[in-house]
């Protein structure tokens, strides 16, 4: 199956507040899918739309080719949803939690299931304390172990590193990549550029109630424009000339004191810049080809909005 | 037999949740008892009840205590679904293939399970300080029938106000209802000394019916009108928190 979900024109209203206004998008088998965009652009009621939570005014979506609304049970059996808030019991011991889980999930040896991802997540050592004594790092890896019970193939992520120390955040993105590998379709919100830009095979910008860019991170930060040639100099004497003699550039001043010039025409702008600075003798302590962020297309999609 | 299956599970977790919190355990059952004991030594001798001695008061006042007890004890149930609502615990359920009804069936049956633990422990306290009943087997059916029936009912009455409620402290204030429900009724004192408004209010309302049925039934007197009063009130109340609850449940 080439497409694990298709969202097909989805709409939603909160209190007369049209939220999502004929959402498109696709998902594919296998691949990681950021849906990126500022907070309170509804990435949440999206997710929960999907995942059958929530009702929405008119559209369809499909998992494995079933639609939610009139396959709920079955299509329960494929999925996981972690929600934005880290729902783990804090009462329970991080076994019995994953123990409940696979219960629930009617599976025959549920003490072997919770203690493998207990080591998958590295938290056997913790395995009979109460997660209330858990690091913030602990309870999400806790959080996405309970989610992988019973093997889902699809796994939705709302939010899943908002919080966390730079530490924990990597090792879930490592376990995120590790998740693909394995062949599960993931399918996350973030508000980080740079999560969307580590994980993501493709990328959607919610913006408005509408999918407003959407492509691989290489071709969404095309999008935002061109690479840019940053020149630092050794004085403030230097920088002023440079402004004279670069006046014909599309050039601007970073907050950190250096000469940042637009690469409209790649390298021949910048070999024109670097060769009137020689010719002029103007000292340069270095320079180097800054290519275009996510931040830049965020920006960008955000002030055409 | 999955949604059986799924209720035990659920329930299961909350019923560790009472056992493991010290602070749930103390207000549940030290509270009645506190109550038990300051009723019986300190304000009961000064309580007259026809043809009752003084020393004679804890066969009076325990049925209200157990009620108490199970008032609350249902704070405790508004905060826990409250807790998985508001803390995404309800999501994760629902967005799992298990029965939808389950999660909050889970929540009533662990309820239920501690109000009556909770309910015992404290009659047991009554007995040690000088309850005694001459109540049959068949009488003790009834009571035990009756007051499964009020935690089945105060349970479910829980429900919409957990549900609807969008804060823990919200949510747990609805048990002084039941608890001030229970202050104005013949809990501890008779009715016909209370003054003419608060009298007619608190004879004719659910909690002084039940308390007279099981004061009746531990005495081996006959319940009269209280009897069958009792179990209307008690199936209505329950019929339309239920299905309240439900409505209130599936849209949350």
């Amino acid at each position: 199956m080439e497409n694990k979900i298709v969202v097909k024109g989805v709409n939603n209203s909160f209190k007369k507040n049209q939220v999502l206004k004929g959402v498109n998008l696709t998902v594919k088998s296998g691949s990681i899918y950021a849906l990126l965009g500022a907070n309170g652009s509804g990435k949440s009621t999206l997710l929960k739309i999907i995942t059958g939570l929530h009702a929405m005014d008119s559209g369809e979506v499909f998992i494995n080719d079933l639609e939610i609304t009139h396959n709920p049970r079955r299509i329960r059996q494929t999925f996981s949803l972690n929600s934005q808030t880290t729902t783990t019991d804090e009462i329970l011991t991080g076994f019995e939690n994953l123990q409940l889980i696979a219960k629930l999930r009617h599976l025959p040896n549920t003490d072997e299931v919770a203690d493998k991802l207990l080591a998958q997540f590295d938290l056997t050592e913790a395995r009979d304390r109460r997660v209330a004594t858990y690091s913030g790092g602990m309870q999400r890896r806790l959080d996405i172990a309970m989610s992988l019970v019973g093997e889902p193939e699809i796994l939705f992520l709302d939010e899943p590193t908002t919080g966390l120390d730079p530490k924990s955040r990597n090792d879930l993105w490592a376990a995120i990549l590790d998740l693909k590998q394995r062949g599960k379709t993931i399918f996350l919100t973030t508000q980080y550029l740079e999560e969307a830009d580590q994980l993501a095979d493709q990328i959607g910008f919610l913006q408005n109630g509408h999918i407003v860019a959407t492509g691989t991170p290489a071709e969404m930060k095309q999008l935002g424009g061109h690479s840019r040639l940053q020149l630092i100099f050794p004085t403030t004497d230097a920088i002023e000339s440079a402004q004279k003699i670069l006046l014909d550039f599309n050039m601007s001043v970073g907050t950190d004191g250096s000469l940042l010039i637009d690469l409209t025409d790649g390298v021949t702008t910048s070999l024109k810049a670097l060769t009137l600075l020689s010719n002029h003798d103007i000292p340069i302590s270095s320079f180097q080809v800054l290519a275009p962020t996510l931040d830049d297309t965020f920006m960008q999609l955000i002030k055409e909005a | 037999m999955n949604y059986i299956k799924d209720t035990l599970a659920l329930s299961g977790r909350l019923i560790k949740h009472n056992l493991r919190s010290l602070d749930t355990i103390i207000t549940v059952v030290a509270m009645p008892v506190m109550i038990l004991l300051a009723m019986v030594y300190l304000f009961g001798g000064a309580i007259q009840i026809d043809g009752l001695q003084h020393d004679e008061y804890v066969q009076y006042v325990l049925p209200g205590i157990l009620l108490i007890t199970i008032a609350t004890g249902s704070a405790y149930t508004a905060l826990r679904i409250n807790l998985d609502k508001t803390g995404g615990m309800f999501d994760r359920f629902r967005s799992m293939p298990i029965s939808k009804s389950a999660v909050l069936s889970g929540h009533v049956l662990a309820s239920i399970v501690f109000m009556l633990t909770s309910t015992t422990i404290v009659l047991v306290v009554g007995f040690l300080i000088g309850f005694r009943t001459s109540a049959s087997p068949l009488e003790w059916l009834y009571i035990i029938l009756l007051v499964v029936g009020f935690a089945i009912m105060v349970t479910w009455l829980s429900v919409p106000f957990a549900l609807a409620a969008s804060s823990v402290d919200g949510a747990s204030a609805f048990s002084y209802l039941v608890l001030a429900l229970l202050f104005v009724s013949s809990a501890f004192a008779p009715t016909n000394k209370m003054p003419a408004a608060l009298e007619a209010f608190a004879k004719h309302q659910p909690m002084t019916n039940i308390i007279a049925t099981i004061r009746n039934l531990f005495a081996s007197n006959s319940v009269g009108a209280d009897g069958w009063l009792s179990i209307v009130w008690l199936i209505g109340i329950t019929l339309v928190s239920w299905w309240v609850g439900v409505k209130i449940y599936n849209r949350v």
